[in-house]
């Protein structure tokens, strides 16, 4: 691939030839002591996270301060709406019907979670983000198929592309490539 | 020789297949062009869907009047449709979600098409009380959004509960079903060679690399969905049945409904699953992954399912003998010998006696009989739900006030309707969403997993099971 002085290197990418070969070159990868690379596969790999030493995913937090959100905004809104702004007897009930209200309030607690699930986890994940200079790399468009690859990123402090090469090629790649900023 | 044998799991795909072909086996439905019999089947859909919305339209402006309502049965096909179609709409969600929380791997086949299945019907469904309310322009009351009369929404109503759990299950579902989605339509991204596709998927995708990080907060996403959205669908029914349990009506007024109509609707949903997983798997050429094992598995579901909903019809008698209610022992024998007989015996048979063929296996595993079980078994849940409305309401407290109820056209022609709604949607997804989901089958197959090659020359073997034999007993 010919490369151009204007475009910077965004970093060095390496294809593996199955799941196990991934998950072994993960490990060589955080071994070398690289904490700015990522892995790309075609399905989730049960166990790359070990090898890869992923810190546990906050997302659980986010949901969680979307429940309470949910559950305490729902029994304000009620509140609010039959029993301060508009108070109507409605078969001599309380106004503060607190098991009546159980069903809404257990509905939009889930809703709210599920919002804080789907985008809380788009955006711990950086999504939508349309423009990856991976994209560029015509054989990348196999890491949604059947190619399993690491890149190790430019900005990586440890960073320098032929120990990353050397890395990769002892580690059993079968295609190594760099990737520029576009 | 041990009488006991080991019988290994069946191979959840069948054939010979790695991740390349698995890909190329579901995409290509999408990128190839479309076929002829897509056009030939999307003629009817077209045409029942005009139909549908020539009967909204004419219900508006005619008002509730065409429909056959009279003066005990206030409630008719409109709420029977709803439940109907909220039933089925039950089944997506529950292999999505119970089904993953169980670690039940054979539900990645099917996962994706139940879940666009739940959503259409979740539409179809929400049709009818949108329509039913007479002056549709301000159906908006049902929220709790400021109007003209400065009141707000009567939250001790089940019909308002009705709207959230009916909203907010369609909300989750369809945001379920996009997750499970994105990574599949980053890969038509980057199978696609068209401009529009490239653009169109691309644009959906979000960006989507299969970056494992990415993945890391995906799979706990995707769990989280699945914890929420489990006591969700059992929430939906429960509170579809609370339209008619929080009533004073006998036969409607008993604790035995939740379950009763959460047990049916995953009944009616799986089978509305089976017709289309049956149909869909020969047209697209689909049974390496959609196996004969996926489907006696659903009717091992249906069967127990069915029986539940058997044990349940039982129950309802008992206990209106054992209450000694007058009212609500009446009742039941009138379900059973009254005016509307002919449907309570339609009922009993398509729900209770026709899942129990499936004790037999041969009849599990076959794919004809299967589909027409299937489709006995939704015309049985549409019965069930006229039974529990009409018979109810015709023949209330106050016999002078009986009546007989009848459908009009419109009613009919509203409900034929839906099915344009139905199939038009289901069409579509057949043609521009991939019918499976592409990630998940590669992180079933056996070369998904790591343990599964060797540690020193990286290479794939076959996984062997290690039985353990059981020792010799002394004599």
């Amino acid at each position: 691939m010919s490369t151009t002085e204007s475009k910077s290197l965004y970093g060095i990418l390496a294809e593996f030839k199955n799941p196990k070969a991934l998950v072994d070159a993960s490990e060589k990868v955080v071994e070398a002591g690289y904490d700015k690379f990522d892995t790309y596969t075609p399905y989730p790999i049960h166990g790359i996270d070990k090898a890869m030493k992923l810190p546990k995913s906050k997302l659980g937090y986010i949901v969680f301060g979307h429940a309470l959100l949910g559950f305490s905004g729902a029994i304000a809104m009620m509140y609010w709406m039959s029993v301060i702004d508009y108070p109507l007897n409605i078969s001599g009930k309380p106004f503060f019907n607190a098991p009546a209200w159980v069903p809404i309030t257990f509905e939009l607690t889930v809703l709210l979670s599920a919002f804080g699930a789907v985008f809380g986890m788009f955006f711990l994940n950086g999504l939508p983000r349309l423009n990856n200079p991976l994209f560029e790399v015509e054989r990348f468009k196999k890491a949604t198929d059947d190619g399993f690859f690491v890149c190790i990123e430019a900005k990586d402090s440890k960073f320098q592309e032929d120990l990353v090469r050397q890395l990769f090629e002892e580690a059993g790649a079968t295609h190594i490539e760099e990737v520029y900023e576009q | 020789m041990s009488k006991y044998e080991y019988i290994p799991e069946p191979a959840l795909v069948k054939g010979n297949h790695d991740f390349a072909s698995i890909t190329k086996l579901v995409t290509d439905v999408n990128l190839r062009p479309t076929p002829r019999n897509w056009y030939l089947a999307m003629l009817p859909a077209n045409a029942l869907l005009g139909l549908l919305l020539f009967s909204i339209g004419y219900l508006i402006w005619e008002g509730t009047g065409i429909w056959g309502l009279n003066n005990p049965v206030g409630w008719g096909w409109a709420i029977i449709n709803f439940v109907w179609w909220v039933g089925i709409g039950h089944a997506g969600t529950l292999i999505s979600a119970i089904l993953f929380l169980f670690r039940q791997d054979w539900r990645t086949a099917i996962n994706r098409f139940a879940e666009a299945m739940t959503i259409f019907a979740v539409m179809c469904a929400g049709v009818f009380p949108a329509i039913h309310v007479g002056r549709i322009w301000v159906i908006y009351w049902v929220f709790p959004i400021p109007n003209q009369m400065a009141m707000w929404p009567n939250f001790n109503s089940p019909l308002l509960w009705d709207v959230f759990a009916v909203s907010t299950y369609f909300t989750v579902s369809l945001l379920f079903w996009y997750v499970g989605l994105v990574p599949d339509l980053a890969t038509l991204r980057d199978k696609a060679t068209d401009k529009i596709r490239k653009f169109a998927y691309g644009l959906f995708a979000l960006g989507w690399t299969g970056s494992s990080r990415a993945w890391w907060n995906y799979e706990k996403a995707y769990m989280i969905l699945a914890g929420l959205a489990t006591p969700l669908v059992l929430s939906v029914h429960t509170i579809v049945s609370f339209d008619f349990a929080v009533s004073m009506i006998p036969g409607w007024h008993t604790t035995i409904f939740p379950p009763y109509f959460v047990a049916g609707a995953i009944f009616s949903g799986f089978a509305m699953v089976l017709t289309l997983m049956i149909v869909a798997r020969k047209i697209y050429g689909m049974k390496d992954i959609m196996t004969d094992d996926h489907m006696e598995k659903m009717n091992i579901i249906i069967m127990v399912t069915g029986s539940m909903v058997g044990f349940a019809y039982m129950m309802e008698f008992f206990i209106a003998w054992y209450s000694g209610v007058e009212y609500e022992k009446a009742i039941f024998m009138l379900r059973a010998t009254g005016p509307y007989a002919w449907a309570y015996w339609i009922m009993m048979f398509c729900n209770v006696i026709s899942p129990q063929v499936f004790w037999s296996k041969k009849l599990r595993r076959n794919v004809a009989f299967t589909f027409f079980i299937s489709i006995v078994v939704n015309i049985g849940m549409w019965f069930e739900r006229f039974v529990i409305t009409v018979t109810s309401l015709s023949t209330d407290y106050l016999p002078s006030s009986w009546d007989y109820y009848s459908p009009t056209a419109w009613d009919v022609l509203t409900y034929v309707g839906t099915f344009g709604l139905f199939f038009t949607m289901f069409l579509l997804f057949l043609r521009f969403l991939p019918m499976i989901a592409i990630a998940e089958v590669k992180l079933v197959m056996p070369q998904g997993d790591p343990h599964n090659y060797d540690d020193e020359t990286q290479e794939y073997h076959p996984h062997v099971e290690e039985v353990p034999q059981p020792k010799a007993v002394k004599a």
